[in-house]
């Protein structure tokens, strides 16, 4: 790691400000994956702003039609948050199995989705769900946010401070995990929603994606037989050591069934 | 058996420490005016060094030094060796190539040593080591073993001409080849022993403190024999003399092989404490560990099994191109050579065997012993295609091997062993009873009900342990003798010390070396300390690798109690009126034999040590006895291992849905510690099956499993629990009785895992077994269809 020099704002106005102020700054959520890579050295910034004691980034609370997260929630939290459970217990699940426990009681879902890391869980509830993201400038819509690997719709200095999900009808993830790191190797959110059937897909590609065709299908019929033989093409997949771009696209017509299945 | 004598499951006394975070492994000592070393390592996995320049690095905040392969040249300090000489066909000893602790003109792999930065901090010294400017040639590099001696491939070592460090072969050539002419059944089979990389939890560390008073070097260091890197680094790499140089191995945290072999960065610490006057101490980081502690496996094999039509072997021949890595580790050379075709005869009888190993460079880390070291390597070979050979002969897997069991004893096998005892035949019965062997075909139709694959496979394993006795392994190349010693210290008030030239780095010594003695002195656990790890209070001794500490170590123990009892019976005599050989020592008693005279151990002890009470012109004072003990021959645990897996066609995911072992270790002194051994041995087997594989760029040489992102390491939720058996029969070279059980697990579990899961596919797979490749297996056709 190399030297930084570490700041906690006490509210978003100061956080933004000192983010004005500094050559390199990076915001610091739960820290999951950007200090890792500090002490790897392949992330030097010159001042990390820590969000942590900004209260109005925290908590978790029913809204009309669904939930408001704070952006600082932890994933611990949500997964044990009664309210989460109630309203969209899909979300509580996919906490839950977001790494270990010590990643779950320091990681942040506004960390997670402003990373946009393509192997990480929760994108895939919030684009699959169709959720809103609220930041410090607008509000902006999941289908408009996620822009490719590591990439998002915010800006430099624009912070996320809460997601409103709504409640869906059905809906359920499915992960299958990289055997070494656990990530996300192809991870399926499915939801039945007013708006309509929605499949996202995590892990699987460069960036989390919806999958209309399965949609559709399932818009006809929610059935883990409507979507068992549509497949992704596997040219837009990733590629490694754990899993080629062809396993991957048969992976994601697998988990799509059975998170069709678990949605019920 | 008494609460905490031989066979009792006496907790662990040295886990309280460990647990509660206060042992001392290496990275808790500091030294005063301590100094951190910061390693530049090649970025590169074959280059020629064409300049150094650190000037920009040396005036960096807190650097005090920047040593290069050039500075350690100039010193004097030659390569680091290889401790063991094996010949090729033609009779020429292996072709060594230069081992220096830093690189000179050339690296040879990614990670490869090429210079130290000393700091006040370890910030410090990493700042600038990034700032040492190194001007590399890059040239192109050959990883795979199989391709490194094709006489196109980049050439790694000039002495070592198509990177063949030998050619090695082992056996009875002309009668296997006749054997296979008269077969009524050849079974082949290639495979593959994947590489692995150890990850023990305590990464390397060493710390090097040189006083220049006494022209002392001290040296911390992570290691598995502190007096073997002692002699090698002062006989060999001329460090200092043996007298100037104490090498400490304080606690330390799971070797698993690692941590036998004498490496660069420990010597160059020792070495640049000298230079900058202060201590110097280096902690690996994880990712150094990946990249620079030796590998393990790396094997491609091709196997011929001979039958003739009832299933009798008849001959088995073998081919193996063995990775040996950039350098030849310290012990590298007999891993897959003695340590390897010695055991390819299994627990079977065969007539007839031959086995060849090339022993090839290439540009990857160096590979040397881990847990079972060439003995799991024989055994996937031989489980493997005995396996194989059953299901082409449609003969049950199971009675196959009760056919060709070796039911005599002692046996002695065409591959150099002579197997002193063993019943192959009760270990498979116990394991088929607890699996429910009967039970399997119901249990696969249920499966299949659920579009489930089944499967069940064997591992009759058999290793040779201990690595003795010296004189048989002095002639088959080692470079030490591999015996052990002790002493044994009877303090005035009762207590006892033990000095152990064994090394305990997980394996629980304290506890089970005190046992030993608590057995037979009568005198309680708390009252022993186990002593070992230390050059300057320990007595010459060999170390912990091979499942030697028990049936070596202890042994020595053993010998040394035979001395110090016979010597308390002696000073008993006179202290209670009676002839010694009238004198019984039971629960820490001395008493004359058919009375009620008795003394106890502490009353003897003091007595001893005052010298009233006896002539101490014919019975020395005190009560202090020392032993070395060379054993007289290999120990042979063995056992039968079952696994049964169920696969999910769908993802290719596969489960243990149960595993059995069933194990002959001779003598049990601790069963719940050697239950320990055998599920962490199992763990690491069951990794090797389906999840670790230490991979490199075929191209750039490119450590691709260089975290744990990346490489696999079995947890908790990959295994199932496992269902543990005994069965016994007394090893007879030694005199306790036992035969070892630190690696078994690891040595059984691959074949019976690869097994399992070729009975469920119908088919071969690579190991590890990751989903993809199951997956793959069920549905090529179909794949290569679409």
């Amino acid at each position: 790691m190399y030297s930084f020099t570490y700041r906690r704002p006490a509210s978003l106005a100061e956080a933004q400000k000192l983010f004005e102020g500094a050559s390199d700054p990076k915001f610091l959520a739960g820290g999951q994956t950007l200090l890792p890579t500090m002490k790897q050295r392949l992330n030097a910034p010159s001042d990390v702003i820590d969000l942590g004691k900004i209260a109005e980034l925290r908590g978790i609370a029913k809204s009309e039609g669904g939930l408001t997260i704070g952006a600082m929630t932890k994933h611990f939290e949500v997964a044990t948050s009664a309210d989460v459970k109630a309203v969209i217990p899909a979300l509580a699940e996919l906490a839950e199995g977001i790494g270990d426990p010590l990643v779950r009681h320091m990681g942040t879902i506004g960390g997670s989705v402003a990373n946009n890391d393509p192997a990480a869980d929760y994108p895939a509830a919030v684009l699959g769900l169709g959720a809103t993201i609220t930041t410090s400038k607008r509000a902006i819509k999941a289908d408009e946010f996620f822009k490719g690997m590591f990439e998002t719709a915010l800006e430099p200095n624009e912070i996320i401070k809460s997601f409103a999900f709504p409640k869906p009808e059905k809906a359920a993830y499915m992960k299958f995990p990289n055997p070494a790191s656990r990530y996300a190797m192809v991870g399926v959110f499915v939801a039945r929603t007013a708006g309509g059937v929605r499949v996202a897909v995590t892990g699987a590609g460069p960036c989390v994606f919806r999958v209309p065709e399965m949609e559709a299908a399932l818009a006809k019929s929610f059935t883990p037989d409507a979507v068992a033989s549509i497949k992704v093409p596997a040219g837009d997949l990733n590629s490694d050591l754990h899993g080629s771009a062809e396993y991957r696209a048969h992976l994601v017509t697998v988990m799509a069934k059975r998170a069709v299945a678990a949605a019920g | 058996m008494t609460a905490t004598g031989i066979g009792a499951p006496v907790k662990r006394k040295e886990d309280f420490r460990f647990i509660t975070g206060n042992g001392h492994y290496t990275d808790d000592l500091n030294r005063p005016g301590q100094t951190y070393g910061y390693f530049v390592r090649s970025p590169h996995a074959h280059a020629k060094i064409k300049g150094i320049d650190s000037a920009v690095a040396a005036t960096m905040p807190g650097v005090l030094s920047i040593l290069t392969g050039k500075d350690l040249a100039a010193d004097g300090l030659g390569p680091l060796i290889c401790g063991w000489l094996v010949h090729s066909k033609d009779g020429n000893p292996m072709k060594v190539g230069p081992h220096p602790a830093l690189a000179v003109d050339r690296v040879r792999y990614v990670g490869d040593h090429v210079a130290i930065v000393i700091a006040e901090t370890y910030a410090e010294a990493k700042d600038a080591a990034e700032q040492v400017n190194v001007d590399y040639d890059v040239l192109p590099a050959v990883i795979d073993g199989a391709v490194a001696h094709r006489p196109q491939a980049p050439q790694i070592h000039d002495e070592a001409p198509r990177n063949l460090a030998f050619d090695w072969e082992l056996g009875l050539k002309d009668e296997t080849d006749a054997a296979f002419k008269n077969a009524a059944h050849v079974t082949r089979l290639t495979l593959a022993n994947n590489r692995l990389i150890p990850n023990a939890m305590e990464p390397r560390a060493a710390i090097g403190e040189y006083d220049k008073g006494s022209g002392h070097t001290t040296l911390w260091t992570t290691s598995q024999n502190p007096h073997v890197a002692r002699l090698v680094l002062s006989a060999f790499v001329q460090l200092a003399p043996e007298n100037k140089l104490r090498v400490i191995a304080p606690d330390v945290g799971g070797g698993f092989g690692s941590k036998i072999f004498i490496y660069p960065e420990e010597t160059v610490v020792a070495w640049a404490s000298r230079k900058v006057g202060r201590p110097v101490k280096w902690t690996a980081e994880r990712s150094e560990s990946f990249l620079a502690d030796a590998h393990g496996r790396d094997h491609h094999t091709h196997a011929e099994l001979a039958l003739d039509k009832d299933g009798k072997f008849l001959a088995l021949r073998v081919k193996t191109i063995a990775n040996l890595g950039a350098y030849l580790s310290t012990f590298a050379s007999s891993v897959p050579t003695y340590l390897y075709g010695t055991l390819l005869s299994g627990q079977y009888a065969i007539p007839a065997i031959y086995v060849e190993v090339d022993g090839v460079y290439t540009n990857t880390a160096p590979v040397d012993a881990y847990r079972g070291a060439g003995r799991p390597e024989a055994t996937f070979v031989v489980e493997r295609i005995v396996e194989e050979a059953a299901r082409e002969m449609k003969i049950d897997p199971a009675e196959l091997r009760r056919r060709n069991f070796i039911r005599t004893f002692p046996h002695q096998t065409p591959v150099i062993m002579a197997y002193d005892i063993g019943d192959y035949e009760a270990s498979l019965d116990k394991a088929l009873k607890a699996i429910d062997y009967q039970g399997f075909a119901k249990r696969r139709a249920e499966a299949e009900a659920r579009s489930k694959k089944r499967g069940i496979g064997f591992s009759a394993y058999i290793e040779a342990c201990g690595i003795a006795p010296s004189a048989a392994v002095g002639s088959l190349g080692a470079g030490v003798g591999l015996w052990e010693s002790a002493e044994v210290r009877v303090n005035p008030t009762g207590s006892i010390e033990v000095l152990t030239g064994s090394h305990s780095h997980g394996q629980g010594h304290e506890t089970t070396f005190a046992q030993l003695v608590s057995d037979r002195l009568g005198v309680p656990l708390e009252s022993i300390e186990i002593v070992h790890g230390d050059t300057d209070k320990v007595q010459f001794g060999m170390g912990t690798y091979g499942s030697r500490s028990g049936s070596v170590g202890m042994s020595a123990i053993s010998k040394a109690l035979d001395k110090i009892e016979a010597k308390a019976k002696k000073i008993a005599s006179h202290l209670l009126e009676a002839a010694a050989d009238d004198i019984v020592l039971k629960d820490g008693k001395f008493t004359v034999a058919g009375t009620d005279k008795s003394i106890t151990f502490q009353e003897l002890s003091l007595a001893a040590y005052v010298g009233h009470k006896f002539p101490t012109s014919e019975i020395e004072p005190g009560l202090k006895e020392g032993a070395f003990y060379d054993p007289t021959n290999f120990t042979f645990p063995a056992g039968c291992h079952i696994c049964e897996v169920e696969i999910d066609p769908d993802t290719g995911v596969t489960r243990i849905v149960k595993f059995v072992a069933v194990d002959d270790f001779g003598t049990i002194i601790n069963p719940m510690i050697v239950e320990g051994q055998v599920h962490g041995g199992i763990a690491q087997g069951i990794g090797q099956a389906m999840l670790e594989h230490g991979v490199y760029d075929p191209e750039t040489g490119q450590l691709v499993t260089g975290s744990f992102m990346d490489y696999c390491m079995p947890r908790a939720d990959d295994l199932p629990s496992f269902e543990i058996g005994m069965t016994m029969t007394k090893c007879p070279s030694n005199p306790l009785g036992m035969k070892g059980c630190g690696e078994a697990g690891a040595i059984a579990a691959p074949a019976a895992v690869i097994n399992a899961i070729t009975d469920a596919l119908g088919r071969d797979i690579a190991m590890p077994t990751t989903p993809e490749r199951v997956w793959r297996a069920l549905n090529e056709p179909k794949l290569a269809a679409e």
